[in-house]
């Protein structure tokens, strides 16, 4: 059931509904300009980026991000909405992971941010679960075929992270310059982390 | 009102070393309106007014709607479910009646171009052509 207003610009209707709101004293116009710049400056992908480069530097800290991924995450101060219930994943030479959402778009907030469109995309929500080898090649990420692919459709309950491979051959890197290497696509799984 | 400012102090952690989160990334929000649906939803939830799984719940409606009636998926645009969702728990929780949303929507609608002062109609709706 659509109501005739769905045709309408969209940003006349986000502003019919929050001077609405407002007006009623339901919403606080400050509180709505802090979320927006916190997730569009403060919270992204770096932060899950230390939490790997810890994990790769710590073994004590990889055990305890493996074993609870959410307590190990907020040691470091990374919690928040959607970052409830955080279970990270790890990757190994026979072992990918990947995550989707196929319902919505559930995604670890504190430690990646908000989601990049392709993974809000009909699109990759769909096939990531039916053919997940292929659609991991069209991002670049040609597995061997004797690699398991595990995909993880998050939900309400967990939000997943993937705990990407250590590059080989930068054994003296510091866990500042391994941060710097961790991307976002690593972290959902579509990508593996490159040596500089 | 604001109570998440205090509990939000957590999310402002970035002047730390390792720099911008966008380099591998993009703009979070492509249009102005996307980001102000975005914080609105989360301003709501935070004062308490909206549940959150109640309000994923309408998102997974829409989605799932918007799917169903766009199988070759053109015209895709996650924040407008996101904004559907956000308008059917706000009226479904009673916060503003859905036909007090019509009639701001169309008061808006109506305003001549390059004036958006809005105090004119005040709130005394009566449907604006258009609608119904």
């Amino acid at each position: 059931m659509t109501s005739p207003t769905e045709h309408l610009d969209p940003a006349l209707r986000v502003e019919a509904l929050a001077s609405l709101l407002t007006e009623r004293g339901l919403l606080d116009e400050a509180t709505v300009d802090n979320f927006i710049k916190t997730y569009e400056q403060s919270v992204g992908p770096m932060n899950g980026a230390k939490v790997v480069a810890k994990a790769w530097t710590d073994p004590q800290y990889r055990a305890r991000l493996l074993a609870d991924g959410t307590a190990a995450i907020a040691e470091l101060g990374f919690k928040g909405p959607q970052g409830e219930q955080i279970e990270v994943l790890e990757n190994t030479p026979a072992t990918h992971h990947v995550v989707v959402c196929t319902l919505c778009s559930c995604y670890p907030w504190p430690v990646l941010g908000l989601p990049p469109t392709w993974y809000k995309d009909p699109a990759y929500r769909s096939r990531m679960v039916r053919e997940p080898r292929r659609v991991l090649r069209e991002f670049g990420l040609d597995l061997d075929d004797n690699v398991e692919i595990a995909v993880h459709d998050s939900s309400s309950e967990v939000r997943y992270m993937v705990l990407p491979e250590r590059p080989a051959g930068i054994e003296d890197a510091t866990e500042e310059e391994l941060a710097a290497l961790v991307t976002r696509d690593a972290m959902v799984g579509v990508a593996k982390v490159a040596a500089p | 009102m604001t109570r998440g400012h205090a509990d939000a102090s957590y999310l402002l952690d970035s002047a730390g070393p390792a720099a911008p989160p966008r380099d591998n990334g993009e703009l979070v929000f492509a249009a102005p309106w996307e980001s102000r649906a975005f914080g609105v939803a989360l301003a709501l939830h935070d004062a308490g007014y909206i549940d959150w799984e109640d309000f994923r719940q309408a998102l997974i409606g829409e989605i799932r709607d918007w799917e169903a009636a766009h199988p070759s998926g053109e015209g895709w645009s996650y924040y407008e479910c996101w904004l559907r969702s956000l308008e059917r728990v706000v009226s479904g929780q009673g916060l503003v009646a859905a036909g007090d949303l019509q009639a701001r929507q169309s008061q808006l609608a109506a305003r001549p171009a390059g004036h958006d002062h809005d105090e004119a109609g005040n709130g005394r709706h009566h449907g604006q052509p258009g609608h119904h």
